[in-house]
């Protein structure tokens, strides 16, 4: 996911690491001296955009050959198979069909910042429209999913890896191991199917269906964030294991310090990275999740508008589907990316 | 010797599988391995028909003695169905992990064959799928496809194509520069057979194993297909349809919902199980279970000779009888055997051995930093004047600052033994912020005074730096400085300067040299480098498989004055000026040997 398109780090760490004697030390230490003073938040920042510009401008144009190279005349399609000739020739003019393909690659670009994503063949609605009325309530529990995630996932996994570390508490160890690995396989519509069972048949305590009023949050957020929890706190877990058992960690213990202190202070710091890289991931795989539970709860988000526009084979929809989920999973990628640029000094200095 | 290394391998790999299949989760993967495949084998084969035959008298019933788990709304047996669909969900799961898993290798393999230009295009363009989330892929593959199975395989088979590219094209890069690779190059071996007679073996084992991870993913996404309408077309089945078509009874038969529910997920946990397992066999992990160790290690019953007398009153570092345990492959293992020894103020004393001889866990041990599962027995480990041995965790923490300011340790591997997420300057600092009163600022000038003490120029400036601005000899020197944060008595250095080049090397002995003379620290310095020991400490212990065979000063060891079979052994492999070059460099070994004859 690194190094897509920046291949060789700018400073290896040999370049900036200098001065052994002291007789070269003035000499040589100067370019670490000037490496130090350009704020390198600047150009990791140049390099990083870079790279989003690109991968959006390679995304629309996925989205647009994917349209392009279906088989069949998008006209015909749109207006279905009862339509004449007559109306299909006004219909390609009023595509732009009859232009050359560059013309055409072009003009979807215009109409992209008019936001203009066509319409639904199904419903004859503009794209756009459909897309802003539904995103907002899949958006909502996503972002919940993600909060939920991360409060609840990190501080497990931390204190399971402290508490589990070494072949401690191995009863404990091997609760958690078979619960979050049970959780972690198990897929996001069992968990939805399972949920409405536990807290809506056997003891109706919040509703299955619909969004109206807080308690009808509570499901399918919990749906959505339980496989993820608890996949995150199982990383979490082992990347404690590792770092507890660094050489650097050692170190800390020798200077004998209290436990909180090492942990928060030694420990901590050297998990984020690791963490937030697998938490991006998470994040990526909530969009499919979203749809199941939407489906599961009849929740008025994208999931229905998703598998309707795949059985209708609606292509507008789905091309619009793909754009904005996928500029939305890019988003989630350079905030990943910012947040460990802000906490780890290597990823910013030496990787891109 | 040929035949040695290809047997051998093999029936390592057949012990470890037999190993794995022991464990209670390879045991489990593998009889639910073998279940699931016998039920898609079977059950449509004795079910089939039965579980087809709709039947209007019990429409959507609840559990009955016939039907175990009820009946859905065409009046059919759930229990029936749902085992007769594992064929179905099973089939198209592995399906698409076939043909995701033969096209991944292939487009994995590819960059090492193709033309180099095109095979950086090909990663790049792979790197770019494997960061969009699988259902991106196969809602752009879907409509390609339209909906039903074939699609839904083929789309799901192409979305795992990214994942296993990707992995092939990290491990092979990882093999391409291995020597055999690298040799077969140069013989001019055509670049096709290098990849089928030396790569693909290679990787095999890691593509085995995620392809059976995969197939757990394809099958409860296969399954998640068909629960959106977009999979399995009716009247076919599987669990994913089954589910959906339970979920709107849910409230008049949870069974009809929940059966199918738990096949799916429970097949899904077999069969990441079943690679875990594989992985563990495959793989080099130890596995230690802690329920097979028989009893607590034991020291041996017999008596010290000549050192079981009580710890040295004057001594900074006195030890008796010390035993370190570590449990391994179900059982203990005790690599430090009733060490005694005491160091006294301001000596420097040397500890050599071959590597796994015990010095470094004799040095922690006398540190108090063996942890669990590690166990430290000892009748005495005393240091300025406190006796350490059997302490509580906790007893310990309530000695912390005298540890923390009168013992330093520096430890060996300076590239890893500093936190390489905190500035320098602090983690040097930090002894004297928590032992030292806690100031902050007089911390951190301190830190930077040590730091010019051991010869980091711009000291000031180097402190706010990470340690990865660092280079190797800086980096010790700054360990160096982290223990002159007190007024040691004692230093224990653990082979200081064995991952540093000679130059650099001299510098960092020349600075523990100083820092001893001026705070007058004792050093127990330990390394394999006999020339360096005898060259900086007074007296030499000898340690050889965990416990000292040899105390002698350094003068004496030099001049060839040793007692023990293995110092002598020791010594005599060291090549000298005189060695014979024509033989082969002689080893420790040969001459215990020569000895012993």
């Amino acid at each position: 996911m690194k190094n897509m398109i920046s291949s060789a780090p700018p400073d290896s760490p040999d370049a900036v690491a200098v001065s052994e004697g002291p007789l070269q030390v003035d000499v040589v230490a100067q370019p670490a001296t000037k490496a130090a003073n350009t704020n390198p938040w600047v150009s990791y920042l140049t390099r990083r955009l870079i790279r989003l510009v690109i991968s959006v401008v390679v995304l629309v144009t996925a989205a647009y050959l994917m349209v392009r190279l279906l088989p069949g005349d998008p006209a015909r399609l749109s207006l279905g198979p009862e339509a004449t000739a007559e109306q299909i020739a006004v219909r390609r003019a009023e595509l732009g069909l009859d232009a050359s393909v560059v013309t055409q690659y072009f003009h979807f670009w215009e109409n992209l910042f008019h936001g203009d994503l066509g319409k639904s063949y199904s419903t004859r609605l503009p794209v756009f429209d459909v897309i802003t009325q539904r995103l907002p309530a899949t958006l909502e529990i996503s972002v919940m999913s993600i909060i939920v995630i991360l409060l609840v996932g990190i501080p497990l996994g931390m204190a399971m890896g402290e508490a589990t570390r070494g072949g401690r508490n191995r009863w404990l160890d091997a609760i958690f191991s078979s619960v979050t690995g049970f959780l972690t396989v198990a897929p996001v519509f069992v968990i939805a199917a399972i949920s409405i069972y536990m807290f809506a048949i056997s003891s109706p305590v919040f509703p299955v269906a619909g969004r109206s009023g807080p308690s009808s949050y509570v499901l399918p957020v919990l749906a959505l964030s339980l496989s993820s929890t608890c996949a995150l706190a199982r990383i979490v877990r082992a990347e404690t294991f590792n770092v507890l058992e660094a050489d650097y960690v050692r170190t800390a213990r020798a200077k004998r310090m209290r436990k909180a202190r090492l942990f928060f202070h030694h420990v901590l710091p050297n998990l984020v990275t690791p963490t937030l890289t697998f938490a991006g991931l998470l994040f990526g795989g909530l969009i499919a999740g979203s749809v199941f539970v939407e489906t599961v709860f009849a929740w008025p988000g994208m999931g229905p508008v998703v598998v309707g526009s795949i059985t209708n084979r609606d292509y507008p929809l789905v091309q619009g589907i793909v754009l904005v989920y996928g500029v939305l999973i890019l988003l989630i990628n350079l905030v990943v990316d910012l947040l460990i640029a802000a906490f780890d000094p290597r990823s910013r200095i030496t990787k891109l | 010797m040929t035949i040695l290394t290809t047997v051998a391998p093999a029936t390592r790999r057949i012990r470890s599988f037999v190993h794995q299949m022991r464990t209670p989760a390879g045991a489990i993967a593998a009889i639910g391995t073998v279940l699931l495949v016998g039920l898609a084998i079977f059950a449509p084969v004795l079910w089939g028909a039965e579980a087809a035959e709709v039947n209007v008298d019990v429409i959507a019933r609840g559990p009955s003695a016939e039907h175990l788990l009820g009946t859905d709304s065409a009046g059919r047996d759930i229990l029936l169905r749902t085992l007769v669909a594992a064929r179905t969900s099973l089939m198209y799961g592995m399906l698409a992990t076939l043909i995701g898993v033969t096209l991944g290798v292939i487009v994995g393999c590819l960059p090492s064959i193709l033309p180099p230009w095109i095979g950086r295009l090909v990663t790049a363009v792979v790197n770019m799928l494997v960061a969009f989330p699988a259902l991106l892929l196969i809602l752009f593959l879907a409509v390609f496809f339209g909906q039903g199975a074939t699609g839904a395989v083929f789309a799901l088979g192409l979305a795992i194509v990214p994942n296993i590219a990707r992995l092939c094209q990290t491990m092979t890069a990882s093999v391409v520069g291995r020597d055999f690779v690298s040799a077969a190059k140069v013989l001019g071996v055509p670049r096709t057979a290098i990849l089928f007679r030396h790569i693909i073996p290679s990787i095999a084992d890691v593509i085995v194993v995620n392809a059976t991870m995969a197939a757990a993913s394809s099958l409860t996404a296969m399954a998640g297909l068909s629960f959106l309408g977009i999979g399995l077309q009716a009247p076919a089945y599987d669990w994913g349809r089954l589910l959906s078509e339970g979920l709107a009874r849910m409230y008049v038969s949870p069974a009809a919902a929940l059966t199918p529910a738990i096949a799916v997920t429970l097949a899904g946990i077999v069969l990441t199980m079943l690679g875990d397992t594989i992985g563990r066999a495959v793989g080099v992990t130890p596995v230690i279970s802690m329920r097979k160790l028989a009893g607590l290690p034991t020291r041996s019953a017999k008596p010290e000779p000549d050192r079981g007398e009580a710890p040295h009153p004057e001594a900074v570092l006195s030890v008796r009888d010390l035993h370190v345990s570590f449990p391994a492959l179900g059982k203990w293992v005790t690599p430090v055997r009733g060490v005694s020894f005491d160091i006294a103020r301001g000596e420097r004393v040397g500890i050599v051995g071959e590597s796994g001889s015990g010095k470094s866990l004799t040095a922690l041990a006398v540190a108090q930093l063996i942890e669990y599962p590690g166990r430290v027995e000892a009748d005495a480990i005393v240091f300025d004047g406190v006796d350490y041995a059997g302490m509580s965790e906790r007893e310990v923490t309530s000695h912390a600052a005298d540890l923390g300011l009168k013992m330093s340790m520096v430890f060996q591997d300076p590239m890893s033994s500093l936190n390489p997420s905190l500035r320098v300057g602090p983690q040097v600092a930090e002894t004297a912020l928590l032992h030292g009163g806690g100031i902050r600022t007089q911390a951190s000038n301190q830190a930077t005074d040590r730091l010019a003490e051991v010869g980091i120029q711009n000291p000031k400036m180097r402190a706010r730096q990470y340690p990865f601005q660092f280079s190797g000899g800086m980096r010790q020197r700054a360990m160096i400085a982290m223990g002159l944060m007190g007024t040691p008595k004692l230093i224990i250095a653990d082979e200081p300067t064995t991952a540093l080049d000679a130059t650099v090397q001299r510098t960092v002995m020349q600075v523990l040299d100083r820092v001893a003379v001026e705070h007058g620290s004792a050093v127990m310095f330990i390394s394999h480098d006999i020339a360096l020991v005898t060259g900086f400490c007074e007296r030499v212990l000898v340690m050889y498989h965990g416990e000292i065979v040899e105390d002698i000063s350094s003068a004496d060891l030099v001049e060839g004055s040793a007692v023990h079979p293995y110092t002598k052994a020791l010594m005599a492999s060291i090549p000298t000026l005189t060695t014979d070059r024509s033989r082969p460099m002689a080893t420790v070994a040969d001459f215990m040997k020569e000895d012993k004859a």
